[in-house]
This record gives structure tokens, C-alpha cells and sequence, in this order.
């Protein structure tokens, strides 16, 4: 198996959560865009982890830290966008300009 | 296709499973993207993460492929639906999508490009030999040996997160 296709795979899932980020405006799919980015760093790390053939398993690891800060950012972002619903009426982010001048 | 790939006849099933799984998981996550309902949008982020699973199993990761099926398809995208029916979520293009897909667009295709070429550049020719499975067991080791700090910075992250989710959504 070739890796480059695995790691094309990872940099095609990273390119389709920026264009996810950049054009979305509903604030949970914007979330659920950056999910879409750090699973494809995920498929990155484990291609690379059978790769090296490494004993050790840093790949395996680093992807478990990613997963654990991916559900420690989807817990905080949730509630951030549910308080400004609760503050705003709506979770559109071109809407949520208070810090803009 | 780089020129080594020619293994004889013999088909490579992992690689055939890869090939499978990816496209499965390109697609949906397109559709996640160009989704105009956005309950849709969060069950194609399911087909999504659990293709990327199948495809950490197929490339030997146990843990890390099963662990990835129950927290992100059973844990995190429950929690993205509950911020769906919690918050009014509209349908249609123009309710939740703004006006730069012009420039999103080829801003990601750029970034696809860039990565391609650097990844073909310097991996072209590499490939990966499936010879062996990473046991749970193998990760735990590893984990609580070489890795225990880290470990437990990320736990207590984990913490200060869920404190801070409940401090940001209490009513007051």
C-alpha cells in the first residue's frame, strides 16, 4: 500500500474542513468542520505510526491526545455557541460582531 | 501510482479496503460541507469518522480505530446534535452559508494542492507494510511508560474543559 495515497486522503479530508470553516456561518457546522480537520491529522498520524513500524505506538498516542483535545474543544465550543444563542438569538458567525470596530 | 507498486497479481486487500473506506469517507465529507440541512450534514460526519475508524483498523490500530468509533461517532457527534435541536438550526443554502465560497473554495484547493505536491515530493515512493497489529496492550505499555505526563496534562484538560462547558452553559 502506497502511503502517499493515505496521507492524499488526510490532506483531501484537511482541505475540505478549511473550505467548511471559511464558508459555513451556522457556528456547529463550523465545529463540525475543525472535527473534520483534526480526524484527517488523525489519519495522518496513524498512516505515518504504520509506516515507521514503530514498537512503541507514538503515532497511535499522539492521534488518542488528538481525540481527547478534540472532544475537550467540541465540549467548551458547544457551550460557547449555546450561550450565544441564549444571548443573540442566532449562532450565525458574520452575526457575532461585537468585538468587531 | 508509483512504479513499485506492481506486487504481482496478488491483490492487496488492506490496500483495496483503504481504497474503499477513503472514498467512502472523501465523499461524505464533502457532503458535510455542501449539506443544506444540517442534520444531515452531522449523520454524514458519522459516515465520516467511522470510514476513518475502518481505516485506522486496517492499518493496524486497534485502540485507536475503536476508541475513535466511540468517541466521536458515539460521543461527540451526539453532542453536536444536541447543539443542533438546542440552537434553531435553518435549512438552505443561503441560511448557512456565507458569501465567500468563491474564496473558501480556492483557498482549500490551494491548501489540497500544496499538500499534494509536498506529500508525492517526499513520499511518493514509500510504502507501508501491514505486518503487524498494534495490540491495546502495546499502546497502554507505551503510554503509561514514555508517555504518562502527557497523559495526565490531557486529563486534567479534559477537566478544566468540562468545568468550563458546565461554568459557560449554566443559567444564571
Amino acid at each position: 500500500m502506497s502511503l502517499a495515497w493515505v496521507l492524499t486522503l488526510g490532506a483531501f479530508l484537511f482541505s475540505v474542513g478549511v473550505y467548511g470553516v471559511l464558508a459555513r456561518k451556522n457556528a456547529v457546522l463550523v465545529l463540525m468542520s475543525i472535527e473534520l480537520m483534526l480526524n484527517s491529522v488523525n489519519i495522518n498520524l496513524i498512516a505515518f505510526n504504520a509506516w515507521f513500524r514503530d514498537s512503541a505506538a507514538v503515532g497511535q498516542i499522539f492521534a488518542l491526545f488528538i481525540i481527547t483535545v478534540a472532544a475537550a474543544e467540541v465540549g467548551v465550543g458547544l457551550a460557547i455557541v449555546l450561550l450565544v444563542f441564549r444571548n443573540r438569538k442566532t449562532i450565525n458567525v458574520d452575526e457575532v460582531d461585537l468585538l468587531k470596530w | 501510482m508509483d512504479p513499485e507498486a506492481t506486487e504481482g497479481a496478488v491483490v492487496s486487500w488492506p490496500a483495496v479496503f483503504v481504497a474503499i473506506f477513503g472514498a467512502v469517507a472523501a465523499l461524505s465529507a464533502v457532503a458535510v460541507v455542501l449539506s443544506r440541512n444540517v442534520v444531515h450534514a452531522a449523520l454524514y460526519l458519522v459516515v465520516v469518522l467511522g470510514a476513518a475508524g475502518a481505516i485506522f483498523l486496517v492499518l493496524g490500530a486497534e485502540f485507536v480505530g475503536w476508541t475513535q468509533i466511540l468517541i466521536y461517532v458515539g460521543a461527540i457527534v451526539v453532542l453536536l446534535l444536541f447543539g443542533l435541536m438546542l440552537t434553531a438550526a435553518p435549512i438552505g443554502t443561503h441560511a448557512l452559508d456565507n458569501q465567500q465560497r468563491g474564496v473558501a473554495f480556492m483557498t482549500s484547493a490551494a491548501v489540497f494542492g500544496v499538500f499534494t505536491f509536498i506529500i508525492w515530493r517526499s513520499f511518493g515512493s514509500q510504502r507501508i507494510h501491514l505486518n503487524q497489529v498494534v495490540r491495546t496492550s502495546d499502546v497502554g505499555r507505551s503510554l503509561f511508560s514514555g508517555y504518562i505526563l502527557p497523559f495526565e496534562v490531557v486529563s486534567v484538560l479534559l477537566l478544566a474543559a468540562l468545568v468550563g462547558a458546565i461554568v459557560l452553559a449554566k443559567k444564571d
